[in-house]
């Protein structure tokens, strides 16, 4: 909400400077965003009268003008095509400040030149604000004003300031709204005008017109009047001046005396033609079936049986609240209006104007839900005006159909429950004086409270403490910490903790934290080969996405971390290792909400990359989650991924308690190639549910040997296809209780080792917790080991 | 004979000290005290002399002995220092040579600022909530006192997968879901991920994150709030760090505040992080509104809170100095290597 600063004074003193009346309004709640000073750098400009004009002796575009500036008469060369002889007009003299720079005494081909003519852009305003500012050429005041005057004033040049007004406080869409809060801020009191009306037309309202509200649910109030011997035409400059200022467009007197009256009091107000309002009467209504109307700015629109319209005897002339109809639109002709001031459900104006694409001032404000005791002052308020102006005669009397429900209207000033909120200690009478400031008014015996009708915001004891913090400032509430209350003790979740260890192993392993957006396209399940029918392209979409790039919310990470890892590909990064800890998101059948599934996923390329490396993440999260029964199995089935190079993670034995927690492996070459990842990029993906599942914090502490080891190396040839981790199995079970540990130290293909075949080295340690070992046993388990490898894999020892 | 010991001794000693590696000094020893060394043969000798000499002749010779075994210590410890020395010297290192790093990886901005925030509060005895990102419109808006077609919808441009089900537009609906599963005394934060429908540009990403702090328990008043949010803002910006609250309206909180601390970038005095306000805006907050209360199942005649809602990621821009929101969400490893 623009307030021009001198429009506030017409209701309240502003008598501190802008910073200080900013940071008062701010720290009250009504929050300023900016202040515009108008004049700024505009000085030593007056309104000045050309008194003669005669041409340049050397040009002929140039004119010299004998320009009265109430102080004195000065010479001015101008080259402006549109003045005359006696045009009031903007002068600057020597000396003057404008936007554009100073002027100074100046000979122009010849003849001295005092000062400036300006034009509308030398003064830094626009269109809206000068409305019958020539296109080419200088500014002429069609209004007569005192030689002499300051530009600023004669201009009406203000300081606006810009509020941010909450969605509670719609009394604070208003100058007036406005001018009550600066003086309970400021502490001095509020200017309540008196508005006379003298009723000079003839006849009474009633005789012209009657009303009938259909539905008093959507509109509960509904008040006219009726104004004859219309003039129509330009309104002063004063009021196109302030509306311009307070960014509305000044159109012709009636629309910029409704508008101003909106400005001023927050009631939008809508005058029709009164000619075109057939049958003599207003009926507010709902639309009937088929029913459409052409609105003011020319467009036809359907209507449905929700929409609230105003209606004469046949048809609709106006979306009620929303916007008039051009069928009963003010023109030039018109000669007796009928002034709408009315009162309408705040959900149905903003279903109505959302469904009908049109956001006005006016449904802004009605969509907030207004005072309905605003109808009739803002209707005697426009009365005023059009009158003042000389616009029409008002005829006498209101039409009013009020049908207004009761509602809460006293509410007790419970000083200690505030007190107790705010944690503040303040007496009654510092309270007492702050409602009366907001006009409450207040019994101090019963302490009981009469609500104002225009804050309808106000229900309940929290409300009230807040009108109480706001003006006491929160700044000045003494801080405390929770003291006396019962000590608790702050812990993260077992689910939180392991998350934790997640991050912390990924990231000791190299690895970097990526987020990516939640929600994708639907077009990324192509990329990573899923056939049609694939249970992942099942998704929950958007209703209204910023687009289809961003319209399903994912039931995979893989295409995100295959486009960061592209994008890093993209930007010649060499090497990238990442991981992120995110959601997707599954529909469930019969379920309103998605299955929200934790996932890790894990991306790399680059030095250093290939299959183990990511195992070997793998392997250490496994050691840092606490689960040792987990395996890794030959994935070939997984479509995103190279089917030979692609293991999935197998939780728990025996098979039939096991489950699948995840893939890893190299991304499949056709998938690399239309993310455009480099050929060599691999990929893992974890259902984080299932390993916190199978996770443990407990530790349990092994002696360290107290007796050597016996190490033995083994070397066996297999064929290709036979598993390291079946062979190790066996050598385990083989050996019993003595071996400690085994591991692969070398696979050898080539010479001496024939086709289809492998070569596959093992380190063996051999240890008793309780004695030495003795060669003869480690021997027999050698044997055994060999033995076993013999039977079960064919294997020769080389 | 006395003379020839004594002079073998001048002389070896005078050899000793001449002797540079330890290989010398090992022949040395040979040709002296071995078994057919100068100083044995000597001694073999001694034999030949009068009885009454020979006690003498044989505590002169034990003298020279321990003299020459004594000196060939001294003079291994010389030569071992100085070969110690002498490898020091040569492998000196040049230690301004970069050094080879182990590359850990590194947390995402948000991520390490959403620690730091965890750490705060759960100091002060919070615990940690969480709640589905995609929510019903009920959790979302109308437990929070905001019904349908109410203009503060407008503040919250909302992505809806139906007419009952959205995006969460804020972590405030864990308030809800929480209060309704849990008694007070309640002291939680809700971190996570939200969304509206904003279009991405510098300053803008429609997928943000939030934390949400909700306690409740008799008594609570806006004080505790403010003190609260002292602690947490001198916890992330630095003990100089003062908070400035001003009025504004939730529909969840009544009284409500916008909540400003003293700009990180120039302290108060004003600057382009600030744009010379000297004060950031960096979270919303309030005491519980009543209705909120009364949804979640705890009586507002009995009991008390408040509310705060804060953005991780215009924090970890302020923090770290990113200028653009849409780094954060691109992950270039030269990016995210930096925190
Ligand atoms: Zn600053």
């Amino acid at each position: 909400m623009k307030a021009p600063l001198n429009w506030l004074k017409d209701f309240v003193d502003i008598n501190v400077g802008i910073k200080e009346y900013v940071n008062a309004m701010t720290m009250s709640g009504s929050k300023v965003e900016g202040v515009e000073d108008m004049g700024e750098g505009i000085e030593k400009v007056v309104v000045g009268k050309i008194l003669e004009m005669e041409p340049h002796p050397n040009a002929d575009r140039l004119k010299v003008c004998k320009v009265d500036a109430g102080s004195e008469v000065v010479q001015v060369v101008t080259g402006a095509p549109n003045v005359r002889t006696g045009d009031l007009i903007p002068l600057a003299l020597v000396g003057a400040k404008l936007p554009g720079g100073e002027i100074k005494a100046s000979r122009l081909r010849g003849v001295e030149s005092y000062g400036m003519m300006c034009s509308m852009e030398e003064l830094n305003l626009t269109r809206d604000y000068l409305p019958d500012a020539p296109e080419d050429g200088v500014y002429v005041f069609a209004e007569d004003i005192k030689l002499g005057a300051d530009i600023r004033e004669a201009l009406h040049l203000d300081k606006v300031i810009e509020f941010e007004i909450t969605s509670n406080r719609p009394d604070c869409l208003s100058i007036y709204g406005l001018a009550r809060e600066s003086s309970v801020a400021l502490g001095v009191p509020l200017k309540k005008p008196e508005i006379r009306v003298k009723e000079e037309g003839s006849g009474n309202a009633g005789d012209y017109v009657s009303i009938e509200i259909e539905n008093p649910e959507l509109c509960p109030r509904y008040s006219a009047r009726i104004v004859t011997d219309i003039k129509v035409g330009p309104s002063p400059y004063w009021m196109q001046h302030r509306l311009a200022a307070a960014g509305m467009r000044p159109i012709n007197n009636i629309v910029d005396i409704t508008n101003y009256v909106m400005l001023e009091l927050g009631q939008p107000m809508h005058a029709f033609d009164f000619s075109c309002i057939t049958g003599s009467k207003i009926i507010v209504r709902t639309a009937r079936e088929g029913e459409v109307i052409k609105t003011l700015d020319g467009q036809e629109r359907k209507l449905d049986t929700n929409m609230l319209v105003i209606a004469d005897a046949e048809r609709p002339v106006g979306v009620a609240g929303v916007m008039g109809g051009e069928n009963s639109e003010i023109t030039d002709n018109t000669k007796v209006l009928l002034l709408e001031s009315a009162n309408f459900n705040g959900a149905s104006i903003r279903v109505t104007s959302k469904k009908l694409g049109i956001r006005s001032e006016a449904s802004l404000r009605f969509e907030k839900g207004l005072d309905p005791e605003l109808t009739v002052k803002a209707l005697d308020r426009c009365a005023e005006l059009i009158e003042l102006l000389g616009a029409g005669r008002v005829v006498r009397g209101i039409v009013d159909c009020n049908m207004t429900k009761k509602r809460q209207d006293t509410i007790k000033l419970d000083v200690d429950r505030i007190n107790a909120l705010l944690g503040t200690d303040l007496p009654a009478e510092k309270m007492i004086a702050i409602f009366r400031a907001l006009e409450f008014e207040v019994d101090p015996d019963t302490m009981l409270m009469k609500i104002p009708s225009f804050r309808s915001d106000i229900e309940n004891i929290a409300d009230l403490s807040e009108e109480v913090a706001r003006f006491y400032d929160y700044n000045n509430i003494k801080p405390s910490l929770l003291s006396g209350k019962e000590s608790m003790r702050g812990k993260r979740s077992y689910k939180q903790r392991m998350e934790d260890a997640i991050r912390n192993t990924m990231c000791a392993c190299g690895m970097n934290e990526a987020y990516t957006f939640s929600f994708t396209s639907p077009k990324v399940f192509d990329n990573i080969n899923l056939p049609q029918d694939h249970p992942l392209r099942r998704t929950v979409v958007i209703s209204n996405p910023l687009g289809e790039d961003y319209s399903i919310m994912r039931t995979t990470t893989l295409p995100d971390m295959l486009r960061v890892l592209a994008i890093n590909y993209s930007r010649k990064v060499e090497t990238a290792r990442l991981f992120e800890l995110s959601y997707v998101y599954h529909p469930v059948d019969g379920k309103e909400l998605p299955d929200q599934k934790s996932v890790l996923t894990l991306g790399m390329y680059g030095e250093g990359c290939d299959f183990y490396e990511l195992k070997g993440v793998v392997e250490e999260l496994m050691a840092a989650m606490g689960i040792a029964d987990y395996e890794f199995k030959p994935e070939k089935e997984d479509p995103s991924f190279h089917p030979g190079r692609t293991a999935s993670l197998i939780i728990g034995t025996p098979d039939s308690k096991s489950q699948k927690a995840g893939v890893l492996g190299e991304v499949h070459p056709e998938v690399a190639e239309k993310t455009e990842c480099p050929e060599r990029t691999y990929a893992a993906m974890f259902d984080v549910s299932l390993l916190i599942d199978a996770s443990t914090l407990a530790r349990k502490f092994k002696p360290l040997p107290k007796f050597p080891a016996v190490p033995r190396d083994i070397a066996v040839v297999v064929r290709d296809e036979v598993y390291v981790a079946d062979l190790i199995k066996a050598i385990s079970k083989a050996a019993g209780d003595i071996l400690e540990d085994v591991s692969l130290f070398d696979v050898y293909k080539g010479s001496q080792v024939p086709e289809g075949m492998k070569s596959t080295a093992f380190a063996l340690t051999f240890r008793s917790p309780d004695r030495t070992l003795k060669d003869e046993e480690v021997n027999k388990a050698m044997e055994r080991i060999l033995k076993s490898l013999e039977h079960q894999f064919g294997a020769r020892l080389r | 004979m006395k003379q020839q010991l004594e002079s073998i001794q001048k002389e070896a000693l005078k050899k000793l000290e001449t002797i540079t590696d330890i290989r010398e000094l090992e022949d040395f020893r040979v040709a002296y005290l071995g078994k057919k060394g100068e100083l044995t043969s000597i001694l073999k000798g001694m034999g030949a002399l009068p009885p009454e000499e020979r006690p003498l002749i044989g505590q002169l010779a034990n003298e020279v002995r321990n003299a020459l075994e004594a000196g060939i210590a001294a003079t291994r410890d010389r030569l071992i220092r100085a070969a110690r020395e002498e490898k020091i010297r040569q492998e000196t290192l040049d230690v301004t040579m970069p050094g080879r790093a182990r590359k850990l990886g590194r947390k995402h901005p948000i991520t390490i600022v959403l620690d730091e925030i965890k750490d705060i509060f759960l100091g002060m005895g919070y615990e940690i909530a969480e709640g589905p990102e995609v929510e019903l419109d009920y959790y979302n808006f109308e437990a929070l006192n905001i019904p349908k077609n109410h203009p503060a919808r407008d503040t919250q441009d909302t992505f809806y997968i139906t007419e009952e089900v959205l995006l969460r537009t804020h972590t405030s609906p864990v308030q809800i879901r929480y209060m309704k599963s849990h008694k007070p005394p309640i002291r939680i934060i809700c971190p996570g991920r939200v969304y509206r429908s904003d279009t991405v540009d510098a300053t803008h990403s429609p997928i943000f994150h939030q934390v949400e702090g909700l306690v409740v328990d008799r008594g609570i008043t806006m004080g505790d709030l403010i003190g609260t949010l002292e602690v947490f803002a001198k916890g992330i910006f630095g003990e100089d760090t003062k908070i400035r609250l001003r009025p504004h309206h939730f529909n969840f909180t009544e009284p409500s505040a916008e909540v400003d601390v003293s700009c990180w970038g120039c302290g108060g005095t004003g600057c382009r992080i600030c744009k010379g306000e000297g004060w950031v805006e960096i979270l919303g907050a309030g005491m519980v509104h009543p209705n909120v209360l009364r949804e979640g199942g705890v009586d507002p005649d009995v009991y008390s809170g408040f509310a705060f809602g804060l953005g991780i990621d215009r924090i970890a821009m302020g923090k770290f100095g990113i200028d653009d929101m849409r780094l954060l969400f691109e992950n270039d490893i030269r990016f995210l290597r930096q925190f």
